[in-house]
């Protein structure tokens, strides 16, 4: 398990998604600083002091109140600006969108994100397995996440990693990043949600590829499974800790880690909450089982969820 | 039949004792409900208390006929426009101290702090809206109020009973969120009341109620202001005031008045949708049942969004006045001014959805409205730099607007710059609903809508009330605000890039605890800032037979507000000016035309009084606590007071009343005598008790003594 800091913010880069947020940032806060910023510190100050009343020796022209150039100028100036500014909002709006796969030679890893009050419920699909308070990821990797919110609105922030998007009840959304290095990461909700808001934080710990095939098997090996019990568990409103403290897990400081989630889960929650009918695990039908792709109802759940 | 019954078993709906803010306190002792407890508990107290002694000193001193007849009745736009401006003053006070209180839980917010999450999602709730809806906008609607009219030369505006009403409206939806701080608690959601967390289903309780109708009757003041000053501004300008000869102040003004006509109305739709959701269970913003949030969402930024537009359009008015006036100087680049306000409020109705870039659209969406968003940037700048060529080879006097503005020009400039930096999806992606946020827009809305509003207050003071404020008090208040919001707010930038989300009670992290002391400083600052215009009124009002400015133009003013008397008469103008040029007054006193008696005195027509205002206040606030607390015979009661005040209101035929030529003609003559018996001073005498109100002309070249 790496350890060190935790890495906070974009500005310490551990994605490529980040790392090109941080170089658009700079590029548009010099662009400004240099441009705007600066001559206006200059030329203010300057101008009122060097025509303050009772200078001697300074020109006074009580009407003069118009001058074509200087018109022109005042204009032109942030014309140009927010047009070298707008090329590169749009070149980087399309470079890092979040709903664009990333491009790899690896298979993206797919994750389901579902937003409670107040924790988040990780579910790798694929590896059938869930986790509460821990975000494993393969270094090198991309990632393919989609979210929802069983409750209110969510928004899934890690910063070093890249982009945040909303999580909201009956609708899913999309989600592209990727770690370049082994490392922890804050993770966060940063859509207010009620009292347990600033509790709503996790850990994303990317791992070497070995080390997080072996963080899976593990899980799969130790994990307590999903069931009607801790799902109601994590609907109920509360902390982490709370959490584990409800099932009895005392020991694992508001982590949990889950098997044998059913494959159709995520679509089943998005399709329960766009009905407003109670959520339960989805019976286990032949290729619905974990570790296989999902039926063809559940995707097409999925499908016919509303997209933003 | 079962209505009756609810009715005789809930006389007072949902209230009980544990709607009090001591009641849990007193059932359950712990440390955290203590501290939370009593906090809520002064909160309350200074409420009740204030108003106590309020009632106590108006009856002591017999004041309630005078405060009746004279003001809570008045349709003048002087009077009502400072009404507008205490009602914004108190509120200021209040999100002042929550502000501070919200500073000092986040300095002490590692792993914890004092307040609970309820307590303090409370305060960033009320702070929002409060400042929004019940300071920033009595604040500029109060300004506009007593000034427009003033220069465009009108004895009132369009409808003034209609203005009264909009008072009364604005002041009840106050008055609701101020009673919840004694009765029950505000909602938590934000000023922004996302749902389907205001939903029923999420929080049933009365909090997103009071927010629910707070907001409605404000933005239905607001709708009605924006059509009274917008008619006012097209119909009742004096012969001459074209629209191109319009002080800037008026031009922000109706800019502002076609923003609310059209911003307004999508929240009060939002808001009633919710309303609908909440009481008779739709599903307009709900999670199932072909709810969408975002619905809510598109509708209330629709309104939010031009908002901002309709906050800082008339403090720009503002500093261009100043500026020019204090420069000595005609503004420079007036068609360019005109225009960039203009195009500011047509931009601003194309950009709400860069508040949700992160909702999940389409990414060429995101990109139009990232770009959108910084074409305001060319107006906005357009204008900063019209004010600097405006101080070129003027006569620059630091007086307290002037400080003002000079600190509005450099700070919102970075304002600006970080709005720039978030209408780029990319990056907002990441500081979207961080700190980084908060500091951004606190940055335009400190340095350029709040310091415009206090610089405007400073400005037109002497006009109102006929006396100047002191200086020395009024700089160091302007000294606290600019260092205080420094302070306050440029850690934030730095804490927002280090992750912290806006909102949060604690943090677990200590790197952000230093710059949140400093921050906390910052908001020491502003409270001191708050304290030093208090005491300038205080001293001020004490000291006032010494800078009283009859006379009228104690800046050497440029607009027609300044060649009347301090305080006008309530018809504004003996005669109606006839306007030539720009700039009508300077014009006027360089051409010596001006302070002339009139060629002919006739009988003015003024509104007459009218309880329209107050009665609708009050059925207002009535019906918004019953609905907010079911008590459905409230609520009743107020409907049909209310439909009863209109119909007899219809009847009404005597709406004027007439001022006799010789009376008008015997003040201004009085007023012209007093002016041709005061000494003019030069604009080095200004702020010395010399000024009384009649500005010297200086000479135009050599050497200022």
């Amino acid at each position: 398990m790496p350890g060190g800091n935790v890495h906070l913010s974009f500005l310490d880069p551990q994605g490529p998604i980040a790392a090109l947020q941080r170089v658009h940032f700079y590029e548009v806060l010099g662009v400004l600083v240099v441009l705007v910023a600066i001559p206006i510190f200059v030329l203010t100050p300057w101008f009122a002091w060097r025509y303050r009343y009772g200078a001697s020796g300074v020109r006074y022209t009580p009407h003069w109140d118009h001058f074509w150039l200087i018109e022109i100028a005042t204009w032109a100036g942030p014309v140009a600006i927010v047009g070298a500014l707008a090329f590169l909002l749009w070149r980087d709006s399309h470079r890092l969108d979040p709903y664009r796969p990333l491009a790899s030679t690896q298979p993206a890893l797919r994750i389901q994100v579902i937003g409670y009050d107040w924790k988040w419920l990780f579910i790798y699909p694929d590896q059938g397995i869930a986790t509460v308070g821990t975000l494993a990821i393969p270094v090198g990797r991309p990632l393919a996440l989609q979210l929802t919110s069983a409750t209110v609105m969510q928004s899934l922030l890690i910063p070093a990693l890249g982009s945040q998007i909303y999580a909201m009840g009956g609708m899913v959304t999309q989600l592209h990043l990727q770690a370049t290095k082994p490392g922890r990461l804050l993770g966060e909700n940063t859509m207010f949600n009620g009292r347990g808001f600033q509790q709503q934080r996790f850990t994303a710990l990317a791992l070497p590829a070995a080390d997080f095939n072996r963080w899976v098997q593990n899980v799969k090996t130790h994990g307590i499974p999903f069931s009607e019990r801790t799902l109601a568990a994590i609907a109920r409103e509360g902390s982490r800790a709370d959490l584990t403290s409800a099932l009895s897990r005392s020991g694992a400081a508001g982590e949990l880690e889950l098997t044998d989630v059913p494959a159709g889960f995520f679509s089943t929650l998005v399709k329960a909450t766009m009905n407003d009918a109670p959520v339960h695990l989805p019976s286990i039908a032949a290729g619905d089982r974990p570790g296989h792709p999902p039926s063809g109802s559940a995707v097409a759940a999925l499908a016919s969820a509303p997209r933003p | 039949m079962s209505l009756v019954a609810a009715l005789i078993a809930h006389p007072l709906g949902r209230l009980s004792l544990q709607s009090l803010p001591f009641w849990q306190m007193l059932q359950d002792p712990s440390k955290d409900n203590l501290i939370n407890g009593c906090i809520a508990t002064t909160a309350a107290a200074i409420v009740v208390i204030g108003a106590v002694v309020l009632v106590a000193l108006i009856t002591r001193y017999r004041k309630w006929r005078v405060l009746w007849s004279e003001w809570l009745t008045s349709a003048d736009h002087k009077k009502i426009g400072i009404m507008y401006v205490v009602l914004a003053l108190v509120m200021l006070a209040r999100a002042l101290i929550e502000a501070w209180l919200m500073r000092a839980q986040q300095a002490f917010g590692l792993h914890g702090g004092f307040l609970s999450p309820e307590h303090f999602s409370e305060l960033f709730s009320t702070h929002g809206t409060i400042m929004i809806f019940f300071m920033a906008m009595p604040f500029l609607t109060g300004l506009i109020n007593y000034v427009m009219p003033l220069q465009i030369g009108a004895r009132d505006v369009s409808f003034p009973v209609l203005n009264s009403v909009s008072l009364g409206l604005t002041a009840a939806g106050a008055a609701l969120v101020m009673i919840s701080l004694v009765v029950g608690k505000f909602s938590t959601g934000g000023w922004f009341g996302y749902p389907p967390y205001t939903e029923a289903s999420f929080n049933p309780g009365e909090g997103p109620d009071y927010w629910i109708w707070a907001l409605t009757l404000s933005s239905l003041g607001s709708t009605f202001t924006g059509i009274n000053f917008a008619v006012t501004i097209y119909k009742e300008r004096a012969p001459g005031m074209w629209l191109r000869r319009m002080p800037l102040f008026t031009w922000t003004a109706l800019c502002t008045s076609i923003l609310m006509i059209f911003a307004m109305p999508p929240l009060t739709v939002a808001t009633a949708q919710l309303a609908l959701d909440r009481y008779l269970h739709f599903h307009f913003f709900t999670n199932g049942m072909g709810g969408n949030l975002m619905h809510f969402a598109n509708l209330f930024w629709l309104f939010g969004h031009p908002e901002v537009y309709i906050l800082i359009l008339p403090a720009f008015g503002v500093y261009s006045e100043v500026v020019s006036t204090f420069s000595t100087k005609a503004l420079f680049g007036y068609r360019s001014l005109v225009l960039a306000t203009m195009g500011i409020a047509v931009l601003s109705f194309t950009v709400w959805l860069h508040h949700f870039f992160t909702m999940g659209q389409n990414v060429d969406i995101n990109a139009y409205f990232g770009i959108a968003s910084m074409l305001i940037g060319i107006p906005t700048g357009v204008k900063v730099y019209d004010w600097m060529w405006t101080m070129f080879r003027g006569r620059v006097r630091f007086t307290v607007p002037m400080i003002y503005s000079i600190g509005f020009i450099l700070l919102f400039v970075l304002g600006g710059m970080s709005g720039i930096i978030l209408a780029n999806p990319s990056v907002d992606y990441q500081v979207h609903n961080t700190v980084f946020l908060v500091a951004h827009f606190h940055n335009v809305a400190v340095p350029g809508v709040l310091f415009g509003m206090i610089a405007g207050y400073h400005f037109w003071f002497p006009k109102a009330f006929g006396f100047r404020l002191d200086e020395r008090w009024g700089k160091l208040s302007a000294w606290c605000w600019i260092w205080g919001f420094m302070l306050a707010f440029f850690p934030l930038y730095g804490l927002g890039l280090e992750g912290l989300p806006r909102r949060s009670v604690a943090y677990t992290e200590r790197a952000y605890v230093p710059m949140e002391i400093v921050a906390f400083i910052g908001a020491f600052l502003v409270i001191a800032a708050l304290a030093a215009l208090l005491v300038q009124l205080w001293v001020s009002v004490r000291d006032r037979d010494r800078n009283r400015v009859t006379a009228g133009d104690p800046w050497d003013g440029r607009s027609l507000e300044w060649a009347t008397s301090a305080p006008p008469p309530e018809y504004n103008f003996a005669q109606l000016p006839v306007v030539t040029e720009r700039d009508a007054f300077t014009v006027a006193k360089e051409q010596g035309t001006a302070y002339r008696a009139a060629r002919r005195y006739v009988d003015i027509e003024v509104p007459r009084h009218s309880a329209l205002g107050p009665i609708i206040a009050a059925v207002g606030f009535a019906a918004a606590f019953g609905l907010t607390w079911h008590i459905w015979w409230l609520v009743l009661a107020a409907t049909l007071a209310l439909i009863g005040a209109m119909i007899v209101r219809g009847f009404a035929r005597d709406l004027e009343k007439s001022i006799p030529a010789w009376q008008v003609q015997a003040e201004q003559e009085a007023w012209l005598q007093s002016v041709a018996a005061t000494a003019s001073v030069t604009r080095a005498q200004e702020a010395s008790a010399a000024n009384r109100g009649l500005a010297r002309h200086e000479e135009i070249a050599g050497v200022i003594p």
